[in-house]
This record gives C-alpha cells, structure tokens and sequence, in this order.
C-alpha cells in the first residue's frame, strides 16, 4: 500500500471500482460540495475535484478535498500543470497531504483559450509526465526533486489521465506506458463514447501488459441531450462521440433518461473488457444522477 | 529570423501625439523580409504619417531612414545626422532595433511603430510561422527537428496532450499539433523510441526564466586598449 486510500484499497482488493467527478463551484461557499458530497455519498469509492476545469477560476481543488472529507468521502485531487510552477506544485502536494488527501492526480490542464481569461499566461514548466516523476519523487524518496530532504513523505496514490480517443492512435499506447513508468499507479480516461475504438486501444495496452502495471478506470459521461452530445462531438478537442449515440438521443421520448440508460449499459459492457479495472463517471453539471446511475449498473451502494 | 508586425496605426498616430519633428527609422534584415520595417514599408508609414497630418492639421515633420541592420550600433551611427532636431523616432524595427537607438541616442524619445512577435520563418508567401522559442538548451534532437517548447501550445515535451486530434491542437483547427508533427517525423526517421523514455522536468535557467541573458564569445571580446585605438563607443 503506497498511500492507504480508500481507491487504493479497492483497486488492490480487485473489486471493480467506482469513482466520480465533482465540479468546484464558482463561488466563496462550499454549499455546492457539500451538497454534491450528500447527494453522492455511497456511490463511488472515491471523488475527483477538478482543478479550474476549462481554465476558469473555481474553488481550490485541494480546499474543496477538504470539505468531502469533512462529509466523510474520499477525495481525488486534480492538479493542473497549466497554473502552478514546480514550486507551487510541490508546496501544494505537501500542504494537501497534512490536510488529508492521499490520491493526486497528475494532469496537463486544458488550454487557458478554453476558458474565460484567455489573455491569462499559463505556466507548463513542467507536463503531466514530469509531475508524476516530481510526487513519485516526493513519496518514495522524501525528498523534493531539488533533493531537499522531506521531514514526513507524502502518502500518495498517483494518478492520471488517458485519451484513447486523441491522437496519434499509435502512440496513445505509448503514452499510457511512459506515464506508468514515470509513477501513475491508476489512470482515468476521457469519456468513452466509441466503444470499438476503445476496445482496440485496451488490446494494445494488454500486448504491452499495462493492465497489470497501472489500474485502467474507463471514463464515461452521461449525456443529457442530442445537443450536448453534438457539441462534446463537434466542440471538444480528443473525444469521439459516435452519430448513433446522437440519433438515440435526438430520438428518444426522454432524453435524459436516454442517457443514463446509455452511460449505464456502456459500463455493463466495460465491466467486460479484460483489464479495465473500474469506472469513473463524469457528471458535468449532473452530479445528483451519480447514484443512479452506479445503482442500475450494479455497482452500488459502496460500502 | 525575427518576425514583427506593423502595430495599427491609429495606435501609432496616438504614440506620436505631443511630437513634431519626427523620424520614420526601418531596418533591411529581419522586419524587411517579413515584411514590416523595410525601407518600402517605411516609405508608405512616412506617407500614412503626412497624410495624416494634413487632414487633421498636426504639426507633423515626417523624415525617412533605413539601416542595414538596427540591432548594431556600427549600422545605427549612420542616423546621427538625421537625428539633428528631431524629437522622436518611430523604429519599425523589431524590439532590439528601437532599444539599441534609444541607448545610442538617448535625448531622442524612440517609440515603437511594431510589436515584435518571434522568432521563425516565412512558411509562404506572406506567412510566417514561429519556431523557436530560445530556451537556451536545445532538444531538436529528440523531437524530430521539431520544436515542442514553442510549437506546442503547453510546451509539454512527453508526447502530445490529450486534446491532439487529427494533427490540430486543441486550441484551434488553424493550429497544427507540433506533437503530432514530432510523431510523424520520428517515425519517417525511423527513431520512435525515442519517445519511449520519460524526459525529466527541463532545467529553465538557460531561458529567459534564469534572467536576461548574455552571451560572450571571450575571443573576440577586445581589450580596452584595443577599443581605444579602434575608436569604438563605450
């Protein structure tokens, strides 16, 4: 056990696992987790915080960890490279682990012409690949990537993300395999849409044997509409949204309950895909559905 | 090469405001080629300038002048005389050019007729693409001769992010993935596994984050003695 989490234990037990994202509110109250954590409570074994998700200022990733443990959940914190330098980071690792956290996940950060300060500078003194190295660095050898000894480690399960769905497909593969060598012990992945794609990609990270080196969470997202499906297809950059998904919504009576019925038999069928050891439901703006959704799946309670 | 463009000129008519006697200075090296501050360039800005002046009544005196190159001193010393009375210099040269009259001609006020935006290549005609970012430690070579600090939008030098699709980046469809880019020339080279092994966080002190930077090349600096006899400026 490299950080006893909650996640941790679940993944090392080998029981499928569940985790789910929780967006930081705009706002100076934490009303919004708080409620989110409520609402959700018992449906995932653990929950990402976005870190200024779409490059817009929102909550702390680490201040909102703060208030799910409060309420007694399990908190992943997201944090980005795009905002914070190797000093910041570091100073931000140690400061979230005295408070509790124990799962980080290592990420990029979506470019801040997403967001609504597109004249911002972004920072990228280090990737995703480098910050893994940096907090790998931090856990396992106490010290800080200066070598400034630590006087307590950081507890830590590392996290990171995975897109099957960007490109070069070829190499996507290949990243997966850099970022378990660079420290990642779980990865999530953008939102799986295009099933046969994805299914191609877990064939390659089984011939390199990356199932059994880094646990694979597959990504879903539930869609509420043949709109949002259309602009995740058209808008966002490295997702594939197949036009059958968008005929069933734009067809169904109920859209809404069309998505969830899609998320949740996606996820049956994931359940089935050798190596893929747990799911991770992104519900944007859609968090109550969570619990739902983990119940017709099969998944839930968790205790 | 460095690449500017021309700043709008009703910026540049507000820049000027409060001045008389002025000097349009452009430079045939880099800005000439991209096309923003070669002597053509200064001839039609001097012309926008006049124009200008007549119409709404400003007391406007437009000279012209054009050095070889406006980032040397030996080249910047031609303009001494043209600087006789005049109390600013519109440079449309690149950022070096406008400071190194500034610090040659200190009573002249120098104000900025370009913004000086990178150093690249024209890609076209009439399109010039950025490709170096100058940080002082170059990795060409690991990445297929294409350069990921500044090619690539995040800088990142582990492979491309998770919003590369289809040879874009995610920050626009006008914007090639430099990753992408990198990929395809490694695998053309035949040196893939070049991207197998992680690339440690990057020493930034060479780049501009170590402070400004200077370059010496201890045998060609000249002795005091030696500046004496060949009259060369403090």
């Amino acid at each position: 056990m490299r950080a006893r989490s909650n996640l941790e234990r679940v993944l090392l037990s080998g029981k499928f696992a569940v985790t789910a994202e929780i967006g930081p509110p705009k706002s100076a109250s934490a009303d919004k987790v708080r409620k989110n954590a409520r609402e959700m409570r018992g449906s995932a074994d653990a929950f990402n915080l976005t870190d200024n998700q779409t490059a817009m200022s929102r909550m702390s990733s680490v201040a909102c960890a703060v208030v799910l443990m409060q309420e007694g959940l399990e908190p992943v914190v997201q944090m980005t490279c795009r905002d914070r330098n190797r000093i910041a980071m570091q100073g931000d690792v140690l400061g979230a682990s005295a408070l509790g956290v124990r799962n980080i996940l290592c990420i990029s950060g979506d470019h801040q012409t997403f967001g609504n300060m597109k004249e911002a500078k972004n920072v990228f003194d280090v990737d995703s690949i480098q910050e893994l190295m940096i907090l790998r660095k931090m856990r396992d050898e106490g010290r800080l990537w200066s070598g400034d000894e630590l006087e307590v480690a950081p507890e830590l399960f590392l996290g990171a993300a995975a897109n099957p769905f960007a490109d070069p497909f070829e190499f996507r593969v290949a990243r997966l395999a850099k970022k378990a060598k660079a420290g990642a012990d779980f990865v999530q992945t953008q939102s799986i849409y295009d099933m046969e794609r994805f299914e191609r990609w877990m064939a390659l990270v089984r011939a390199r044997g990356l199932h059994e080196k880094v646990h694979i969470l597959a990504g879903v997202m539930p869609l509420k509409s043949h709109k949002v499906a259309l602009y995740m297809k058209n808008k966002v950059s490295g997702m594939i949204v197949p036009d059958e998904v968008v005929e069933r919504l734009k067809n169904a009576k109920d859209p809404k309950e069309e998505g969830v019925r899609i998320c949740v038999e996606q996820i049956e069928h994931l359940r089935t895909i050798e190596g893929v050891r747990g799911v991770h439901i992104m519900a944007v703006a859609w968090e109550e559905k969570v619990p739902e959704i983990v119940r017709r799946a099969g998944l839930g309670p968790r205790d | 090469m460095i690449i500017a463009e021309q700043k709008p000129l009703e910026e540049i008519f507000k820049l000027l405001q409060g001045h008389e006697r002025i000097l349009v200075a452009g430079c045939r090296s880099c800005v000439a080629i991209c096309l923003a501050g070669g002597e053509k360039e200064v001839g039609v800005l001097a012309e926008a300038l006049r124009l200008r002046a007549a119409l709404a009544q400003l007391p406007w005196q437009v000279d012209e002048a054009t050095v070889e190159r406006q980032c040397e001193k030996e080249w910047v010393s031609e303009l001494a005389p043209l600087l006789k009375g005049k109390d600013a210099v519109l440079s449309i040269a690149c950022g070096v050019g406008a400071q190194t009259i500034q610090a040659m001609y200190p009573q002249v006020r120098v104000l900025p007729g370009l913004n000086t935006s990178n150093m690249g290549a024209p890609e076209e005609a009439g399109v010039f693409m950025e490709k170096c970012g100058g940080c002082g430690d170059c990795v060409l070579h690991l990445t297929g001769g294409i350069c990921p600090i500044v090619r690539c939008a995040k800088s990142l030098l582990n492979g491309p992010c998770g919003g590369s699709q289809d040879g874009k980046c995610e920050i626009s469809p006008e914007v090639p993935c430099a990753w992408d880019q990198i990929y395809r020339s490694l695998e053309g080279l035949g040196r893939l596994e070049l991207l197998e092994e992680p690339i440690p966080p990057k020493n930034w002190m060479p780049s501009r984050s170590g402070g400004p930077r200077k370059v010496v090349r201890p045998e060609a600096v000249m002795t005091e003695e030696q500046k004496r006899q060949k009259g060369v400026r403090p």
